[in-house]
């Protein structure tokens, strides 16, 4: 136990902005998960593993010489077919199936996917050096890494292009009127099939965007997939489907919260915070929805 | 019971118990096998009967698996010097001492994960679907992820249970995990077919097909969803404790709370086998114990990449598992009448 939050007031502004710039790049991810579950209902426990996956493209780029922050356009790219690809093989066999059919599908791929990177990438920490140095604040007692400020401006830059492509462009309608009512929209000649596949493409490339993010400023490892998993779960619980700048406000939360309890209670427990806060958060909208004799749907 | 009922049983008994004889090379592997099945069974009874779908019984398990040898060792020596030397042998059980403690435990390890389920059934069992699903695999990953930062059980390094002492001949401690885990088995059999036979079976089956239906017609769902679970977590933390002796080394994440392993392994046995039914898990548990150890054993490194390909395979081809197969192609076996006009007509469509 270190409190040394309360004795240096500093520490709470680095805390907060650090938690803030994580936040935003959970809250793409978290967008990702939010656009396949409105649209095909679908929990998508490979989720992290995907990110994880989007950052070793970026990785491999910085092995080979290029900036790692050309990872952010090629990563998505190469993501969104990977996307296609597994919705192909395994998602459109259980899109209208039961729930718990597609949570353990995916369940699979996630086990799948995390061995298979670990085969081919080893088991190590690595991230991407993007040599970007850092910025000082207040009389050098905050450090930001320009890392982590370039990371948010992507993140928020790719949320923004997606809103307007959903809004405005053809497909966009259609994932759009897929969400509403699959069947009306399927009556109305919108070839549901592709726009599901469309969906979790470009669920896979915001992953993608997400894990070339996360390898520069962070580190990624083969087994590090399930927490980003649960925050993007968590995120969209407690914003709600379809309402983004819910999604903005509580990654950002959930950045902040995770930031403390590395300070307050020591970073071993920073994971296992992350998920004893899903249980509470679950638990907290039970009694509250049960009072009006509800249930979370 | 009829005539056939009693010499499959008896049959299975006797093999039960000439197994370690007749296979002695395979002795742990059948009390894994055991281990198994008591975890598929047990998660059978939320899962497949009562339709509450937990990948969090690895909570109860893992609890069993860290209480059963906590008191084991606690009872005679002080915990924090043993898990700090890990395993050294400063300390050494003298056989009395050891099956005291092993009993002890075990009754520890069954007590305390059903009282813990009780106290959180009520607000997790509240929860319907596939938030009760991921609010329960948050639970499990929790619990590795904190225990492994406890510094008395050893946090990240592990924690070593107490090694078997020698008594008899060198094969004494394989026949006396089998014997305990096999033991445990026909208990968990008998508790769980005797469950089967009442009301309360068809209450947890009320609750899995309509849930708000059943509480309109008076049934107080939720106390019965929280007993059902509490059933689940007594025999899991008994079966934790009795891996956690086999095994003879816990680990936070590898071991005791393996969600990515043996988490999903009772899931996976259970609709394997066929949800919903007695013979489903036990048959699906021993099918797939088999399967992975071949497997493990031919291709080892690629486990993991099986696995997965594994779950997704039994998930999208083989939703209703072996029994529900053998239900659809032999129904007459399972009780229910068939008109023989009406299955003429249905192979002619087909």
């Amino acid at each position: 136990m270190d409190f040394l939050v309360f004795q240096y007031p500093m520490i709470t502004v680095q805390a907060c902005l650090d938690g803030i710039l994580l936040g935003i790049l959970f809250a793409l991810i978290a967008y990702g998960m939010a656009l396949q579950w409105g649209v095909m209902n679908i929990i998508n426990i490979a989720q992290g593993d995907l990110v994880i996956l989007g950052g070793y493209i970026a990785y491999f780029m910085y092995l080979y010489g290029i900036h790692p922050a050309w990872g952010v356009i090629v990563s998505p790219i190469i993501m969104y077919f990977v996307g296609i690809a597994i919705y192909k093989l395994v998602i459109n066999k259980v899109v209208d199936r039961d729930l718990f059919i597609s949570i353990l599908a995916t369940f699979g791929i996630s086990i799948l996917f995390m061995q298979l990177m670990n085969f081919a990438f080893g088991a190590d920490v690595v991230l991407a050096n993007s040599h970007y140095g850092t910025t000082m604040l207040f009389d050098n007692n905050v450090v930001l890494p320009n890392s982590k400020i370039f990371s948010a401006f992507i993140s928020i830059l790719f949320a923004i292009c997606l809103v307007i492509y959903m809004k405005k462009s053809k497909l966009g309608r259609a994932i759009r009127a897929t969400a509403q009512n699959a069947r009306a929209a399927k009556i109305l000649g919108v070839d549901t099939e592709k726009v599901y596949a469309a969906t979790f493409g470009i669920n896979a490339a915001l992953c993608g965007v997400a894990g070339a993010l996360i390898s520069i400023t962070f580190t990624i490892h083969p087994y590090m997939g399930l927490p980003y998993t649960i925050r993007s779960f968590m995120i969209v619980i407690i914003a709600g489907l379809g309402n983004l700048p819910g999604v903005a406000m509580s990654g950002m939360g959930l950045g902040v919260f995770e930031e403390f309890a590395d300070y307050i209670l020591g970073t071993e427990f920073r994971i296992g915070s992350v998920f004893l806060l899903l249980v509470l958060i679950l638990v907290y909208r039970r009694f509250k929805l049960s009072r009006k004799r509800e249930y979370l749907k | 019971m009829n005539k056939n009922n009693l010499i499959l049983y008896i049959g299975i008994l006797t093999f039960g118990i000439a197994a370690p004889f007749l296979f002695p090379a395979f002795k742990v592997q059948l009390s894994i096998l055991c281990v198994l099945i008591i975890l598929a069974t047990t998660w059978n009874i939320q899962g497949g009967e009562m339709g509450y779908n937990s990948f969090g019984n690895i909570l109860f398990y893992g609890l069993g698996m860290y209480l059963c040898a906590s008191v084991q060792v606690g009872m005679f020596f002080p915990l924090a010097e043993w898990t700090e030397s890990g395993g050294e042998k400063t300390f050494v059980h003298t056989p009395a001492q050891f099956f005291q403690g092993m009993a002890v435990g075990l009754i520890v390890a069954a007590v305390v994960p059903t009282i813990i389920a009780g106290l959180i059934g009520y607000s997790i069992l509240g929860l319907r679907g596939h938030y009760f699903a991921i609010c329960t695999l948050g639970l499990g990953v929790a619990a590795g992820e904190i225990s492994g930062g406890i510094e008395i059980i050893g946090a990240g390094q592990g924690f070593t249970t107490p090694p078997f002492p020698n008594v008899g001949s060198l094969e004494s401690r394989g026949e006396f995990f089998y014997f305990l885990s096999f033991f445990v088995l026909i208990l968990t059999f008998i508790a769980v077919r005797g469950i089967y036979t009442t009301r309360f079976k068809l209450i947890l089956n009320a609750i899995r097909d309509n849930e708000d239906k059943a509480e309109a017609m008076g049934i107080q769902t939720m106390k019965y969803k929280i007993v059902g679970w509490m059933i689940s977590a007594f025999f899991c933390g008994l079966a934790g404790g009795i891996m956690g002796g086999l095994v003879g080394y816990i680990d936070s994440t590898d071991v005791a709370f393996d969600g990515r392993e043996m988490g999903v392994f009772m899931v996976l046995m259970a609709i394997l086998g066929g949800k919903g039914t007695l013979w489903g898990p036990i048959i699906g548990a021993t099918v797939f114990h088999i399967f992975k150890e071949g497997f493990w054993t031919f291709f080892l490194g690629w486990q993991y990449v099986a696995l997965g390909v594994l779950i997704v395979v039994i998930v999208i081809y083989f939703p209703e598992g072996i029994m529900g197969w053998l239900r659809e192609k032999y129904p007459e076996r399972f009780g229910e009448v068939v008109d023989e006009k009406d299955r003429k007509a249905q192979v002619e469509l087909k």
